[in-house]
């Protein structure tokens, strides 16, 4: 009799533990879906952003290039942006590991960005601030390696 | 519950396996070329190298190599907080397994090449303690027929004194200074030449498979591991706090369980010693270094250069931040962290789980509320990296 309720007791207390582990687990990676569209517009609406790799795949640990273009809302060639780049991993609340630079405005809207690096894999922001006679303006990229 | 079974795979989430896989050796991409060093793969460079490395003859005490640090058989590390040459250095000595694939060398990245590392303790006053002239003379007087076959010939050292040099006594700096500029950049040559002859050697010092890799591969493949591939339900368990709940993998990431950036850990210093601000002192020291990518003795043009242009400069996330030391052999070369800050693997959890505040600069490290249990299975896992 008493062993039973002591073995009753000890499965509670198993099953609480168990639960306990449960909730305590990480969430698992169940991200919120991402939009990781290479093509978007900047916050005010000022300008249409697309970026595409230069040249190669990106791979994890390794410099590259991007080629940014710009057209303005109606769909203009923005040839005479000033572009900063920025970035990070949200989840991880750091920065690139580099800091990338526009090196070369190659006309007609579009730029190459270089010196882009991500150390590692998961979610990464790159961001754009973009400055143009129309306007100063913010599009951020979200890119998962 | 989470059931553990011998194999582990079905334990495991595909995103799991896929960190997993990241981390093991076979994700190692092929040895990365060095442009800037047109002798790194050659042959009869890394064996004069190797020769170097090894020779006390490359101190002007004859009493200090690479190797009286860097010990062979000791993952080419010493085992010491702080390391000793002719004198004792404010750093530890890093171990070298696989820092060929490194874009940035010593604990703040101060140099961009391994040639370029190699020429440092050489002029270090408390390592080699030699001088320039020194190494190119001790290179003409015992190496010069090896030397010459590799990198032609040596310039005429007749005019050149015994010791002189940048850093070396208030004399030598003065020899080095009263020497014409093309005698200054002939011997420059000849010791840029001797990194680069090192470099190739170091080249071939390389990560080993541990049984962590034999049981990623296991895992990659869906097969049971064999017996020397097999992890203990505590190391799985280590495992998946590493690369999940403790976050370890967001730095030490990668087949070398390093991201080769720099990060401020909240290390303490040490009393006693200087000040040491890390990464923000090494931007500009690896930006001022005439060996550096750009500088006139590296063997490639700007574009081999992208690390040193694009690198991050004036960020107060530089403060105290240093280079994340690959944790593979970690498990065996007790004491850990850059000045030798802490002794054993328990107490380095225990650092992660405290995350203490750094007394400059800001910690990236949020505190971990780590069982006992779990401190312990990151423990077996990191043995796991270690034969
Ligand atoms: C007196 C001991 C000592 C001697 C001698 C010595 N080293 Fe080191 N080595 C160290 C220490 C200490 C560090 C880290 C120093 C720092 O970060 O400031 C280091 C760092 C390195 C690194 C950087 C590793 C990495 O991952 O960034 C390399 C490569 C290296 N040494 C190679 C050499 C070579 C080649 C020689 C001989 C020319 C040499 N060392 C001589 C102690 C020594
Ligand atoms: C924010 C980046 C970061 C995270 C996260 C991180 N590390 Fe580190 N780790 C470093 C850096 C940087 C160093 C060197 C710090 C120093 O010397 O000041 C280091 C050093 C170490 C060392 C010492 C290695 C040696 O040779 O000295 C061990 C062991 C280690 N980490 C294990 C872990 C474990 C286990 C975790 C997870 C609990 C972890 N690290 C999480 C960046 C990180």
């Amino acid at each position: 009799m008493r062993s039973v309720a002591l073995y009753a007791i000890a499965l509670v207390a198993l099953l609480a533990v168990a639960f306990v582990a449960y909730l305590a687990k990480p969430p698992v990676t169940q991200k919120p879906e991402l939009n990781t569209s290479r093509e978007r517009t900047t916050d005010k609406g000022l300008y249409a952003v697309s970026i595409a790799p230069d040249g190669a795949e990106v791979k994890q640990g390794e410099l590259h290039s991007w080629i940014v273009s710009v057209k303005t809302a109606e769909g203009k060639p923005v040839s005479d942006a000033v572009i900063t780049v920025d970035g990070g991993m949200p989840e991880h609340n750091h920065g690139l590991p580099t800091a990338p630079e526009v090196t070369e405005n190659l006309g007609d809207g579009r730029y190459r960005v270089e010196g882009v690096k991500f150390s590692m894999s998961g979610w990464w922001e790159l961001r754009f601030d973009i400055s143009s006679p129309a306007g100063q303006d913010k599009v951020t990229f979200n890119l998962v390696l | 519950m989470l059931v553990l079974t011998g194999c582990g795979g079905e334990s495991f989430t595909d995103d799991e396996k896929a960190i997993i896989a990241s981390l093991s050796l076979s994700a190692l991409p092929p040895l990365p070329p060095d442009p800037t060093n047109r002798y790194a793969d050659d042959p009869a460079a890394a064996a004069l190298g190797a020769t170097l490395f090894f020779d006390s003859r490359m101190s002007p005490s004859g009493t200090v190599s690479c190797s009286t640090c860097h010990l062979i058989d000791r993952q080419f590390q010493d085992d010491l907080p702080l390391a000793k040459g002719v004198a004792t250095g404010n750093r530890r000595t890093m171990p070298l397994a696989g820092v060929a694939w490194s874009p940035w060398l010593f604990w703040d990245g101060r140099r961009d090449s391994l040639w370029a590392q190699a020429l440092t303790p050489l002029e270090d006053l408390r390592e080699h303690a030699g001088t320039r002239a020194f190494y190119a003379h001790f290179i003409a007087d015992s190496f010069a027929e090896r030397y010459e076959r590799i990198f032609g010939a040596l310039p005429d050292l007749s005019g050149v004194p015994g010791h002189a040099g940048p850093f070396g006594t208030a004399a030598e700096q003065a020899a080095w200074a009263g020497l014409p500029a093309e005698r200054q950049d002939e011997v420059n040559r000849v010791f840029a030449n001797i990194g680069k002859a090192i470099a190739a050697f170091e080249r071939s010092i390389v990560p080993e498979e541990t049984r962590f890799d034999r049981f990623a591969a296991a895992l990659t493949a869906g097969r049971e591991p064999d017996d020397d591939a097999t992890l203990t339900p505590e190391e799985i368990a280590g495992l998946k706090l590493f690369i999940g709940k403790a976050t370890c993998s967001t730095c030490h990431t990668g087949p070398r369980l390093t991201d080769d950036s720099f990060h401020n850990t909240g290390v303490p210093p040490v009393d006693g010693l200087p000040e040491d601000l890390g990464r923000e002192t090494g931007v500009d020291q690896v930006a001022a270094d005439p060996f550096n990518c750009f500088g006139k003795y590296a063997d490639s043009g700007p574009e081999a250069c992208g690390e040193l242009r694009f690198m991050v400069k004036d960020d107060p996330r530089l403060t105290r931040a240093f280079k994340p030391p690959s944790l593979r052999g970690a498990a065996s070369r007790s004491p850990y962290m850059h000045s030798g800050q802490i002794e054993t693997l328990e107490a380095v959890v225990d650092h992660y789980a405290r995350a203490p505040a750094s007394v400059s600069g800001e910690t990236e490290l949020h505190p971990l509320t780590l069982s006992e249990r779990e401190r312990q299975q990151l423990i077996a896992f990191l043995k796991t990296l270690t034969n």
